[in-house]
């Protein structure tokens, strides 16, 4: 298909607004301004957008939750955390064409009526987060940002706000507590942000490459929008494989292309003439897919009949040397990690999968174990804890327990005794030496 | 490449912390970006740490006082965010990604690498104050496998001599 939201990828001095003008950038924004909120709201309803950023929610009705006589502020909040393992598209959305994030942001913000959006992006993207502040910058020096947008009494502020080091932030209510300035615990919902959301006022959060696409649909309109893809699942979607391929990096294909198509075809398929193991269709919190089930579809509909989900798109490939209970331990070091700590089940259970795991590829495991790991993430996926990062660890190993057991079991077989020496009672985190870990 | 080395004050200089009239004006700046001025912690105590190089309990003080909250509010946030740093950092400071992608295409080896070229382990320092060795979770640069940010910058599609050939860079420099 031709690029859409990568058209800019490749073009000299895609950056600068002058590039993005001449590409016919904020035209949407001026279309949108003359259409009116309520009508970009249905456009984009129209189009069947689906969120970019794992959930797939439809955008336009995410919009149309906002109170409609909600006499304050509002906001809305562009999410370019980017942290799930694997993903890496919405950096370079910004890196060719952050104008497109900027036009998105503003028609998103007048679709809701804020006049004040916070991009929030992940504390290492320092250099990216300059990106979309020059961006910005530009925006406002030609008039498309600030007081009384081209004459139509619309005023928009953007800020971009850098987090500083927690997968959990990406989460949409631990985002509006970081944004807050707090730590970045997750909030109960409801309510929703749409009705109480940052600093306590209507907040609509969007991910940078849904944001990316609303431009694209206001110009353009929602029946060709729609017309990519697959029913329920319209438009082009940023796919980013990475791991053992021949060419990784991020394409953009309709909306239900299969997983075989994106790793052999466009990502040159498994390197070194290898046979293809497994993968993670959607980053590291959907549960794995076996080479046997490459053909599933890649949208939001046809990953969830296949019992895990299309994420943030990020496809993880792995070929049939990679031993898949080390995967499993080098996931749960990941959300060990990353659990903030405040329900027991996420906090307690990541780490005690951690432990397990590294027990069991010391070479140390027990027949129990993969027993063990599996009720350990019954009990904390299915809305046992605030968020979703008890299923984000849960489901992924409890998919490797379960579609590669014999693998563990091998281990266990040829395993001696953990040496009888003192063990820690509970996992003890220690002082932090700085920078993680 | 270009990068900066972080050059941080010592505990002794950071135990009673004033902000000059250069961050005063910054932190105008950021201020009216919120509603309220605790949203303004992340950002401040980013403006800190890139003129200290760290975030010492003065510096927490600092801001407290700057921002009108308790020292222990903004130490909760400070702990809470793996990238300020609460001890002096090395001049350079390698984060390693340890997470899937780069794991399993180089990165355990580099890993390996530095920690025998360096003599050190995660958390660490070199003695002459260099390089100091992170491992972190993903950075969200997968596609270009194995990845370690020094500083700020990134360096992507790493092998181990090209890795040899930054860090003599970098050390010849310092």
């Amino acid at each position: 298909m031709e690029p859409v939201l990568l058209r800019a990828r490749g073009v000299p001095d895609s950056r600068s607004i002058a590039t993005y003008l001449a590409a016919g950038g904020y035209e949407g924004w001026k279309k949108a301004l003359g259409m009116g909120p309520d009508a970009v709201t249905k456009e984009v309803l129209d189009s069947e957008l689906r969120g970019r950023g794992g959930a797939g929610f439809p955008t336009g009705r995410k919009w149309s939750f906002v109170p409609k006589d909600h006499p304050g502020p509002r906001y809305l909040v562009c999410n370019a955390d980017e942290s799930e393992p694997g993903t890496f598209k919405d950096r370079e959305i910004i890196e060719y064409d952050p104008h497109q994030v900027v036009e998105g942001v503003a028609i998103a913000s007048f679709a809701i009526k804020a006049n004040t959006a916070y991009i929030y992006i992940r504390g290492e993207f320092a250099r990216w987060a300059k990106i979309l502040e020059d961006a910005i910058a530009e925006a406002r020096q030609r008039g498309f940002l600030g007081k009384n947008i081209m004459g139509s009494s619309f005023d928009l502020d953007i800020w971009v706000h850098r987090g500083a080091g927690a997968y959990i932030c990406g989460e949409e209510t631990a985002l509006l507590e970081s944004i807050e300035g707090k730590r970045g615990f997750p909030r109960l919902k409801p309510p929703f942000p749409a009705v109480v959301g940052v600093f306590g006022k209507p907040t609509v959060i969007n991910n940078v490459e849904t944001l990316a696409c609303v431009p694209h649909i206001i110009v353009r309109g929602a029946a060709w929008f729609s017309s990519i893809g697959r029913p329920k699942n319209t438009g082009p979607k940023l796919f980013c494989v990475s791991g053992h391929v021949n060419r990784p990096g991020v394409f953009e294909l309709p909306l239900g292309v299969t997983f075989r198509e994106i790793i052999e075809e466009h990502a040159g398929g498994v390197r070194g003439g290898r046979k293809l193991k497994a993968f993670f269709p959607g980053g590291s919190s959907a549960p794995i897919l076996t080479a046997d089930e490459v053909d599933t579809g890649a949208d939001f509909d046809a990953c969830a009949a296949a019992g895990t989900m299309l994420g943030s798109g990020g496809v993880i490939v792995f070929d049939d040397t990679v031993d898949m209970v080390e995967v499993a331990d080098n996931v749960a070091h990941f959300y060990a990690h990353e659990s903030c700590g405040q329900c027991t089940p996420c906090r307690e259970g990541s780490d005690w999968c951690m432990d397990i795991l590294d027990r069991i590829v010391a070479g140390h495991g027990r027949p129990a174990d993969p027993d063990t790991l599996l009720r350990i993430c019954r009990f904390s996926s299915a809305g046992m804890t605030i968020c979703p990062l008890g299923d984000a660890f849960a489901l992924p190993i409890s998919s490797i327990v379960n579609k590669y057991r014999s693998e563990f079991e091998r281990r266990i077989a040829a395993a001696t005794p953990l040496p009888q020496k003192k063990q820690p009672v509970l996992p003890w985190a220690g002082p932090r030496p700085g920078f993680g870990i | 490449m270009n990068t900066r080395p972080i050059v941080a004050a010592s505990p002794e200089a950071l135990q009673i912390v004033t902000f000059d009239a250069a961050m005063e004006a910054r932190i105008a700046e950021l201020l009216p970006r919120y509603p309220t001025r605790r949203a303004a912690i992340l950002p401040v105590l980013w403006l800190c740490q890139e003129r200290f190089g760290w975030i010492s309990p003065g510096v927490v003080a600092a801001v407290a006082a700057r921002l009108g909250e308790a020292p222990a509010f903004v130490e909760g946030v400070v702990s809470f965010y793996t990238m300020y740093q609460t001890a002096p950092p090395a001049r350079y400071v390698l984060q390693v990604c340890t997470t899937l992608s780069c794991a399993w295409c180089g990165g355990r080896e580099l890993v390996a690498h530095l920690k025998e070229r360096l003599g050190i382990s995660f958390g660490e320092i070199t003695p002459d104050g260099t390089f100091q060795l992170v491992g972190v979770q993903c950075l969200g640069a997968c596609g270009q496998a194995p990845v370690i940010q020094i500083n700020d910058d990134y360096y992507e599609n790493l092998d181990i001599a090209k890795l040899d050939a930054i860090l003599d860079e970098l050390a010849g420099r310092s």
